[in-house]
């Protein structure tokens, strides 16, 4: 096993026609380009929901503040979830599955380019209809889970609610679509000899979060379609006056809601099980486990939505039954945590920052994964449930899993995102920050928690013995905005003025790292033939890529049509497309506002520019 | 559910034979006339005294789940085409089946007696 | 969704000439996957159907009479099980000429046989009509049903009953309409251009989405109708 570090070119390799004004960026179906628009959006999202938090634990600093009122903090931590799950940590993940499968498999894009590009948009709309509303005071205020009957028109009578059901719709279109697109590329695209056991850890566990999505989110789109028929069409699927039952909602919500958890954690998981070998220098620990373990996580994941519900009086068969699934399910979890530690066990560890994040990611999610267990256990949820300890538990799973697995990627993958290195002083900085914050945000509502404290509520009354912890939470909020700002100043000034980063600065044994930083428009001048899991350590360069003399003239690399390789045109219809669904589905605010006639023409005439979209779209070539 | 997938590179090379394997018009006939057997029986049996009898739940998820299989099978060809398929449908199906059994038992829609 | 799905898959026919690493076709695996998801939506749709089952607080109810009591007047019992078996009937017969629209197509390069009844069932426009004809059959009788339902006293808002069923139900109805729409194109394509072995697939693909929706009313049929 011999390491290859392929020296640094002077400049940055560029292609003749590269083009990148803003049209470019509309029409493209570059899998790359559109990874680049789902991280730069989902990072605007981070900072605008970590304001919300940030106002949120101002608020909650000391007792009795009156920072907000009672209505805007339903409000800001509706948005706050909402805004995280959705708009920050799925599309940070989408960014990596658009910009990292293609390069690992040795594809040149995804399967369906043009559908990826609709995808993006369509989330992209969705996001403005879930975030907007709250500059006018009307943002969704019903958590992120939405309960109905609470979410139904007698209780929630505004259109606070409505931004909220419609936007959650349009963001499922987008995740299908995406899922539909991956699956397909996954299982059709790999190069010759990238057998599925071949595949890098990442694209697996993109493999099984595709899976989950195809499977959770058409149950929360049929939630959704009843709150909406109820809320617009005035049916009774929440109304338990005419005997609707109030745990409908909850159980729909939860069966897609736990596999949602894995949807926002397996990417995560994935991108640190690339990182921790190169940076150990070592072949990840139990491959085969990682990647059976990742499955059995997906499939399980389906068998346990009610241990969200113990408080509810399932009653005790129900309750076992979930807690014993619930605690089953831990275990394909905590092996994988013993492969990481086991993959960095007698390596040669190179702290990078990429690295630190991730090994950060293995302490935290392990706190985070133990009071995961606690809630399992039924008796023990009951004096847990709704309190501080659950906000400290997933926060640790999220923020110490998902956002620290992701930065991890970040810090990783930049180079071959952009062909410069992030800042490693500056990285450093940001890490320290940013872990200590977390850490002091979020261990003590542990015990503010265990100390009775309750969720959702926007302030309390002293002599609780809730003030210290408030306080510390709040102060860990201004640690991790620091690591942040550290981290945007790195970022854009690294975008332009980064060290130059060559193929492949870490030394790392996929595939990606063959090919050039930034990657030209077609990814591979050839396809390679795989023979190992770890192409760049186990295979010569030379079996991989073409050499520089034939895939460079004159100083600059070749391109796709002087290499004879066939391009998608780019096209403006998926953004068409997902425009004119967007507007089609909101003409459904109209109903709410008593226009009938409006609603009725906005989504004829949108819902027809959709169908000539669709049509174009279908008769026009791909390439 | 998604492992099942790994089969597939092992029958890379069958699936262009795989169609001709197809069953062909004769079958296709058969299917429907069993398929409309089958749902004469259905509709016959909800007019008969049989109604009130216990099997007659079972016995009419029996005949819609044979009827199902069958359209799967023959119709969608799921019995003669590549495994993958198979593991893409079934997989989910199975999912499915499970989520719905779950739901029924938590609403009380299946009456669980144990120990009396 | 869906149709975006397909929109896609389509327009990417024309590259036939990329590989695959299992030698299937793109726009199929997606189906299938598609299919899977909506394994689960049609799921969750019949769930709450049958967890809402005898729920309502007023009627009209789907299996037993029902007096308002406000009234006096008497809704008899609403599911009309013959109309019902007869389009049931029409979608299943529609799931055959479909296939056999298919094995039309993939036989059309073989020399056409001399017996009458042999070349019609040769004619790849003959079974895409019939399929699309049962298909709107079909979606005649639910028609019928919505509107004898209404004039019953029965509307989606009427009772959770109500509700349940006709989102069931309908969102059923919008796939059937969706997959008449979609044999209509081709039946476009067909006349324009004449279908060939070479199409075999687009025509694979709309008819396993065509099957799936008629497997999905086999249940239905069972669960919602038959079942009290
Ligand atoms: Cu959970």
């Amino acid at each position: 096993m011999t390491t290859m570090a392929a020296p640094a070119p002077a400049t940055l390799p560029t292609t003749g026609e590269y083009k990148t004004g803003i049209w470019s960026w509309l029409t493209t179906v570059d899998h790359k380009r559109i990874g680049i628009l789902y991280l730069v959006t989902a990072l605007f999202f981070f900072v605008w929901g970590g304001l919300e938090a940030a106002i949120i634990r101002a608020q909650l600093a000391g007792p009795n503040m009156g920072l907000v009122t009672a209505q805007q903090y339903n409000q800001l931590f509706t948005m706050h979830g909402t805004t995280m799950v959705f708009l920050v940590i799925m599309p940070l993940s989408s960014a990596f599955f658009n910009f990292l499968i293609p390069l690992q498999i040795g594809a040149r894009d995804v399967a369906f380019p043009r559908l990826n590009a609709f995808s993006y948009w369509v989330f992209l709309a969705g996001g403005i209809v879930v975030t907007l509303p709250i500059l006018f005071g009307m943002a969704p205020d019903g958590g992120w889970f939405g309960y109905a009957p609470l979410t139904t028109k007698a209780y929630s009578s505004g259109y606070n609610i409505d931004y909220w059901v419609l936007g959650l719709q349009i963001l499922g279109v987008a995740s299908l679509a995406a899922a539909f697109n991956f699956i397909t590329t996954i299982i059709n695209m790999r190069a010759p000899g990238m057998v599925l056991m071949r595949m890098p850890v990442f694209t697996w566990m993109s493999f099984v979060v595709q899976f989950l999505v195809i499977l959770a989110f058409p149950v929360i789109t049929a939630a959704l379609v009843f709150l909406l028929f109820d809320r617009f069409f005035g049916t009774n699927f929440y109304t338990v006056a005419a005997g609707a039952d109030p745990l409908l909602w909850q159980h729909l919500f939860w069966v897609f809601g736990h596999p949602e958890v894995y949807i926002l954690i397996l990417p995560a998981f994935g991108l640190v099980s690339e990182v921790l070998p190169t940076f150990s220098r070592k072949p990840l620990f139990g491959y085969p486990v990682i990647v059976y373990s990742g499955i059995l996580i997906g499939a399980l994941g389906f068998g346990v939505w009610a241990h969200h519900m113990f408080s509810v009086g399932m009653g005790p068969i129900a309750d076992s039954v979930f807690s014993v699934t619930t605690m089953l399910i831990a275990i394909p979890t905590g092996v994988k945590i013993l492969n990481w530690v086991s993959t960095m066990w007698g390596g040669q560890i190179r702290f990078t920052t990429s690295m630190m994040f991730a090994i950060a990611l293995v302490a935290m999610f392990t706190v985070g994964g133990i009071s995961g267990i606690m809630h399992s256990s039924a008796p023990a949820d009951l004096q847990q449930t709704d309190s501080y300890f659950v906000v400290a538990h997933f926060h640790y799973v999220l923020v110490g899993g998902a956002v620290l697995g992701i930065m991890a990627g970040v810090y990783y993958y930049f180079p071959k995102l952009t062909g410069r290195m992030l800042d490693e002083t500056l990285g450093k900085w940001h890490f320290w920050t940013f872990v200590i914050g977390t850490n002091l945000t979020f261990f003590p509502m542990h015990m503010s928690g265990l100390y009775g404290m309750p969720r959702r509520i926007y302030t309390y009354d002293a002599g609780q013995g809730w003030e210290m912890y408030n306080l510390l939470s709040s102060i860990g909020v201004i640690f991790q905005a620091i690591g942040m700002t550290i981290f945007f100043v790195n970022f854009i000034r690294s975008w332009k003025k980064g060290a130059i980063a060559g193929n492949n600065p870490w030394g790392a044994p996929t595939l990606e790292w063959a090919i050039p930083s930034p990657v030209p428009d077609y990814n591979f001048a050839h396809i390679p033939v795989v023979t190992s899991r770890y192409p760049l350590w186990d295979q010569k360069a030379g079996d991989l890529v073409k050499s520089e003399a034939e895939t460079t003239t004159g100083g600059r690399l070749k391109t796709a049509a002087e290499l004879g390789i066939p391009m998608p045109f780019p096209t403006i219809l998926p953004l068409v497309a997902a425009v004119f669904m967007t507007a089609m589905l909101c003409g459904l605010l109209f109903i709410h506002a008593g226009n009938l006639p409006l609603a009725l023409g906005i989504m004829i005439t949108c819902g027809l520019g959709l169908a000539f979209t669709l049509i174009k779209w279908l008769t026009s070539p791909l390439e | 559910m998604a492992h099942d997938a790994s089969h597939a590179d092992a029958a890379d090379h069958g699936a262009e034979h795989a169609e001709e394997h197809h069953p062909q018009w004769s079958t296709y006939w058969k299917v429907a006339l069993i398929l409309s057997v089958i749902t004469v029986v259905e509709v016959w049996i909800y007019y008969t005294p049989f109604r009130d009898s216990k099997l007659f739940v079972p016995a009419l998820l029996t005949m819609s789940a044979a009827k199902f299989a069958i359209v799967v099978m023959f119709y969608m060809h799921l019995k003669y085409d590549h495994k993958l398929f198979r593991v893409l449908f079934t997989g989910p199906l199975l999912i499915a089946i499970g989520t719905l059994t779950g739901l029924m038992f938590l609403f009380g829609k299946f009456a669980l007696h144990l120990g009396g | 969704m869906a149709t975006a799905a397909i929109a896609e898959s389509h327009s990417h026919g024309e590259v036939s000439h990329h590989r695959t690493s299992t030698g299937l076709n793109h726009r199929k695996v997606a189906v299938w996957a598609f299919i899977g998801s909506e394994c689960m939506l049609f799921v969750s749709l019949i769930s709450t159907y049958l967890i809402y089952k005898g729920r309502s607080v007023v009627g009209p109810y789907p299996h037993e009479n029902w007096t308002d009591p406000a009234t006096g007047k008497v809704f008899k019992e609403i599911l009309n099980i013959p109309v019902t078996s007869a389009s049931t009937f029409v979608l299943l017969m529609s799931s055959l000429a479909m296939v056999l629209a298919l094995a039309a197509v993939q036989n059309k390069d073989k020399p056409m046989p001399t017996g009458w009844w042999d070349r019609q069932l040769r004619s790849s426009k003959l079974w895409l009509w019939m399929t699309a004809l049962l298909g709107t059959t079909f979606l005649g009788f639910q028609a019928y049903e919505f509107t004898s339902f209404v004039h019953e006293g029965l509307t989606i808002r009427t009772n959770l009953f109500g509700s349940s069923f006709f989102t069931l139900t309908g969102f059923h109805g919008a796939h059937v309409t969706v997959g008449v729409l979609w044999l209509l194109a081709l039946l476009g394509i067909d006349y324009k251009r004449g279908l060939k072995p070479a199409d075999a697939l687009n025509v694979d693909i709309a008819a396993l989405y065509w099957h799936f929706v008629d497997v999905v009313w086999i249940a239905i049929f069972t669960l919602i109708y038959l079942i009290k």
